[in-house]
């Protein structure tokens, strides 16, 4: 049994939209400019209820990004909405430029990441986002676990000064963090207290450490469950904390191995705490049409894989 | 923006000229300390930033990111940043000394514009080109939204027009009637390579423009006396429903004899003989820094 339960399943991107929604209503600075994808974004019911706060930029996606550089300029809070492909790699440069080094408080907001868009295949199923998005100075990179996350991080980046990447889903997966919940930007969560492994996951993968984590229970092996949230900055005490305790350690994301999650928890524990580490990810491949779950058995991302990655960082220590 | 439609008078154009062979002295001064840097365009925009700066923008120097209430302007070919910061300092926007430490190390005055150090006046980093308009027009929509009845002005260059960047936020503004800004167009017809023509031509650019809605004007921009007035004609055709360009024709290098014309003085530094050469056409009018 794993220790959380839900009863119903909901996208990322929806929680997002509600979030958006919801920032709109108490901040008449916000603005919001999608490149034609209103719908896949969940940004109609914000376009309805403040239609003169929200731009249709057209499949432009580099003028979006400058466009919203500029409102930023004038003093609004641009949230800018399109696939997690066309929110980083496409627009590399203009973020690089005009949002990051110009320190502009922009809200990069990026639906359809990961494998788990599924059918489409490879040339929407962005796994290289984290990394692009990291490696900017003054960037936030922010990867959400479920609905009630979603819409609470959407919530806190409105708040918080500066620009930010947020990166959700598109596919319906379980809604098992609470409502309402305070959303701290950096602040890793802990969903199950463990010792003899630490599992650091984000986005959906967070799901599949909880029922990893049931399955290690049933061998005796005791995972400690810790939401990465927020990859950058990255909560370092809290990583280090816990494997000071574990003595190893799992990342798992939705996203590549290289440059992801996985690397900046490497990154840490090299250079404070040498540790014993395993990466779930996809290595080194682009994707391919499928259903999701098809997909992420596939890719190596699922539960049984991160169970797996624990048997064998256990035996390293 | 000054709602004068009076001519300038020949007092006020002499007063202008005088600034602007100062700041050109200030430009290949600079470029030549640090033995790099873009004089042409620099020189051959000279006129428009003294025009803009020191005339047609209701500013302060005093400077805030926001600019509510005033006009702004950015800067999308960052390259010709020497030309940009001079004309700031000269209108108070930071210490004239300051222009000693262009292109230096632990400079606020960046080889390419940037905010990261604070700079009183520039308000988006510049230098990858194409990005400016598309951030221009954000900033006049933000005003819009906020009430704020100043303009939005911004200047490209003429290579810059072959990125794409430009095209999209073209369509963008004249779809959402974006017409609280005037873009000029700095037509010197040169880039790094050589003329833009030989590189890629920009054939019918007029034309181009005009197709895509905007409302578009010709000026000479190495004319102080004539480009005035057009500026203030494209202010004046702003708030009708359509963004504003003016394709300004400009002489890259203008003022120094040996550099006018030419795309070799694009991105190089004079030495010190043709330092002195340069420094010998341009008077000294207010004082080198």
């Amino acid at each position: 049994m794993t220790k959380y339960t839900y009863t119903e399943k909901k996208d990322t991107r929806s929680g997002f939209g509600a979030g958006l929604l919801e920032v709109g209503r108490n901040n008449p600075d916000v603005v919001a400019l999608c490149a034609d994808l209103t719908g896949s974004l969940k940004m109609g019911d914000f376009r309805n209820e403040f239609p003169e706060r929200f731009f249709q930029v057209g499949i432009a996606e580099a003028n979006m990004m400058g466009l919203a550089a500029g409102m930023a300029t004038g003093g609004k809070i641009p949230f800018t909405g399109t696939f997690a492909n066309f929110s980083t790699g496409r627009v590399y440069d203009q973020i690089r430029q005009s949002i990051a080094y110009s320190e502009k408080n922009v809200k990069i907001c990026a639906s359809h990441a990961g494998i788990t868009l599924g059918e489409d295949g490879a040339t929407h199923q962005m796994l290289e986002d984290l990394g692009l998005m990291k490696m900017l100075p003054n960037m936030t990179v922010i990867n959400p676990c479920d609905y009630n996350q979603t819409k609470a991080a959407t919530i806190a980046i409105a708040k918080h000064h500066g620009p930010v990447y947020l990166r959700f889903g598109r596919p319906k997966v379980p809604i098992f963090t609470p409502e309402d919940q305070n959303f701290e930007i950096g602040k890793a969560v802990k969903f199950i207290e463990g010792s003899d492994v630490s599992i650091f996951a984000t986005g959906h993968l967070l799901w599949h450490a909880i029922e990893a984590e049931a399955l290690l229970a049933s061998k005796g092996i005791s995972a400690e469950v810790i939401n990465i949230h927020t990859i950058k900055p990255l909560d370092e005490q809290a990583i280090l904390d816990s494997v000071m305790k574990s003595k190893c350690a799992v990342a798992a994301e939705e996203h590549q191995i290289n440059g992801g999650l996985g690397g900046s928890v490497s990154q840490l524990l090299s250079q404070q705490l040498p540790t014993p580490m395993e990466m779930v990810g996809v290595n080194d491949s682009f994707g391919e049409s499928g259903k999701p779950a098809e997909l992420m058995e596939k890719y190596g991302l699922g539960t049984n894989d991160i169970f797996e990655a624990v048997l064998k960082v256990i035996e390293r220590k | 923006m000054n709602q004068t439609t009076e001519p300038v008078s020949a007092p006020k154009i002499e007063t202008l000229e005088k600034i602007a062979s100062q700041v050109r002295r200030d430009i290949v001064r600079m470029v030549h300390a640090c033995q790099s840097g873009h004089p042409g365009g620099s020189l051959g925009c000279t006129e428009f930033f003294v025009a803009m700066y020191f005339h047609l923008l209701k500013h302060d120097p005093k400077f805030n990111m926001q600019g509510d209430g005033e006009d702004i302007f950015f800067l999308s070919n960052g390259h010709i940043s020497p030309l940009w910061y001079s004309v700031l300092a000269r209108s108070g926007y930071f210490p004239l000394e300051e222009l000693k430490t262009f292109r230096k190390i632990n400079s606020r005055l960046q080889g390419h514009p940037a905010t990261e150090e604070g700079l009183p006046g520039v308000r988006i980093a510049s230098g990858s080109l194409g990005q400016g308009l598309s951030v221009a027009i954000g900033a006049a929509q933000a005003k819009k939204l906020s009430g704020d009845p100043q303009t939005v002005f911004v200047l490209m260059g003429d290579g810059e027009q072959q990125e794409g960047q430009i095209w999209e936020a073209a369509m963008y503004a004249a779809h959402h009637q974006v017409d609280n800004l005037v873009a000029t167009l700095d037509y010197n017809g040169q880039q790094i390579d050589g003329p833009v023509d030989d590189v890629i031509s920009l054939k019918n650019i007029k034309a181009k423009w005009e197709a895509f809605g905007w409302e578009v004007m010709e000026s000479q921009g190495n004319d102080l006396n004539q480009l005035i007035p057009k500026m203030e004609a494209a202010v004046a055709l702003s708030r009708q429903g359509k963004p504003v360009i003016n394709i300004m024709s400009t002489e890259m290098g203008y003022g120094v004899d040996f550099m006018v014309g030419s795309h070799k003085w694009h991105g190089i530094p004079p030495n010190d003989q043709q330092l002195a050469s340069a420094l010998d056409q341009l008077e000294e009018t207010l004082g080198d820094y």
